[in-house]
């Protein structure tokens, strides 16, 4: 397989490019939110967790899933525990 | 029993929905179907002239509607197809003079008398749109293998599916298996995996189609056209029978040759 590969474009093609173009596009469009404010909400769930719990917010990361036009809005937000505060050094 | 109606609808302009329901409406014929295929594109006629009909015109389907002749009258049999008739469009009057419970009506009618009733859209998503859509059994959604068109075809399979009509079936149009081949183009595979659609056929870019259309000879008649291949193949789908798509075939067997970049990756 390796041989083969020598054949493929190493960079993102046109393809590969327009697919993942595509499929942004397509996911705002169904979940009917424009890209930028997926930024605002962002923040505002991050303002809203962190009343409740110590987060990560720099490593908040929020986006859409899309399966057979099924589409879910996954928000990742890592907490801090005291063994994470350890491991970090902060206590 | 009624025939099947089915509208040809794109979203985006200029993408071969007119196109697309000369050919299918024309090999539908060949196989012996009795066909009528409605223009829709109230303002821009058009179906007229891809079909070879334009000089045949006396009657339209707003004279129909507004009770200045009968159906019969309107409608324009093809001599090369005795099999195939067209409604046509208004050529000087706005979509509004098009209410959509009128064109259900003359679309039903029309299935009284034939076995597929096709209808040609007008681009956008909007009154016109509508009323071609409404009295469907099953809506072809035609698009070109790039964003814009696939983001547009998208928007229309969501408007349908919202509505919960008819079944949206997709012609991913102007193909170039070459241009995929070295990754210039989206793959049929990427596309219908995104849009999460049941793909009815792939029609290749093919200059012959632009010629086709000048002569009002739709490439469905020309043996030695790949794009008039596909669209008979589609035909032979809308009636039932089985015909796998072409274009997949070959990159399934390239796949087998080659392994899949997929499984490489995993
Ligand atoms: N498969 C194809 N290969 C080459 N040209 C095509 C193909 N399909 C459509 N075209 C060209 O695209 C243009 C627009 O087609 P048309 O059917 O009028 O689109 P629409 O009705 O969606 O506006 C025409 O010039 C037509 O010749
Ligand atoms: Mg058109």
């Amino acid at each position: 397989m390796k041989l083969f590969d020598l054949f493929r474009r190493r960079s993102s093609s046109t393809q590969d490019i327009a697919a993942e173009r595509l499929r942004l596009v397509l996911t705002h469009d169904r979940a009917n939110i424009a890209p930028g404010m997926l930024e605002v909400l962002k923040d505002e769930i991050i303002a809203v967790i962190s009343k409740h719990l110590d987060i990560d917010a720099d490593k908040v990361v929020v986006n859409f899933t899309e399966d057979n036009r099924e589409t879910r809005l996954m928000a990742d937000i890592p907490v801090h525990t005291a063994r994470s505060r350890r491991a970090e050094g902060k206590v | 029993m009624p025939g099947k109606i089915i509208t040809v609808s794109s979203g985006k302009g200029g993408v071969g929905k007119t196109t697309t329901t000369a050919n299918l409406s024309i090999a539908l014929a060949m196989l012996g179907y009795r066909v009528t295929c409605i223009d829709a594109d109230i303002g821009l006629r058009n179906l007229d002239v891809m079909l070879g009909l334009e000089s045949h015109v006396y009657y339209d389907i707003i004279n129909y509607v507004e009770g200045h002749c009968r159906l019969r009258q309107a409608m324009i049999r093809d001599t090369r197809y005795p099999e195939l008739s067209l409604l046509p469009a208004a050529q000087t009057r706005g979509k509004e003079a098009l209410k959509v419970e009128d064109m259900v009506r003359v679309a039903h009618e029309a299935a009284e008398m034939a076995q597929f009733v096709i209808i040609d859209s007008p681009a956008g998503i909007e009154h016109g749109f509508r009323y071609a859509t409404a009295p469907a059994d099953l809506v072809l959604v035609v698009t070109n293998p790039e964003v814009t068109a696939l983001r547009d075809a998208d928007r229309v399979i969501g408007l349908l599916e919202a509505d919960g009509y008819a079944p949206a079936q997709l012609i991913l149009n102007r193909y170039n298996p070459e241009l995929v081949r070295k990754n210039g183009m989206l793959s049929a595979e990427t596309v219908v995996d995104l849009l999460a659609v049941d793909l009815i056929g792939i029609v290749p870019e093919d200059s012959k189609v632009l010629a086709a259309s000048n002569q009002g000879q739709p490439v469905a008649l020309d043996d030695r056209s790949a794009a008039g291949r596909a669209f008979r193949d589609i035909a032979r789908r809308l009636s039932g029978e089985d015909v796998p798509i072409e274009a997949l075939q070959e990159r399934k067997f390239l796949r087998k040759l080659f392994g899949s970049r997929r499984k490489e990756l995993a």
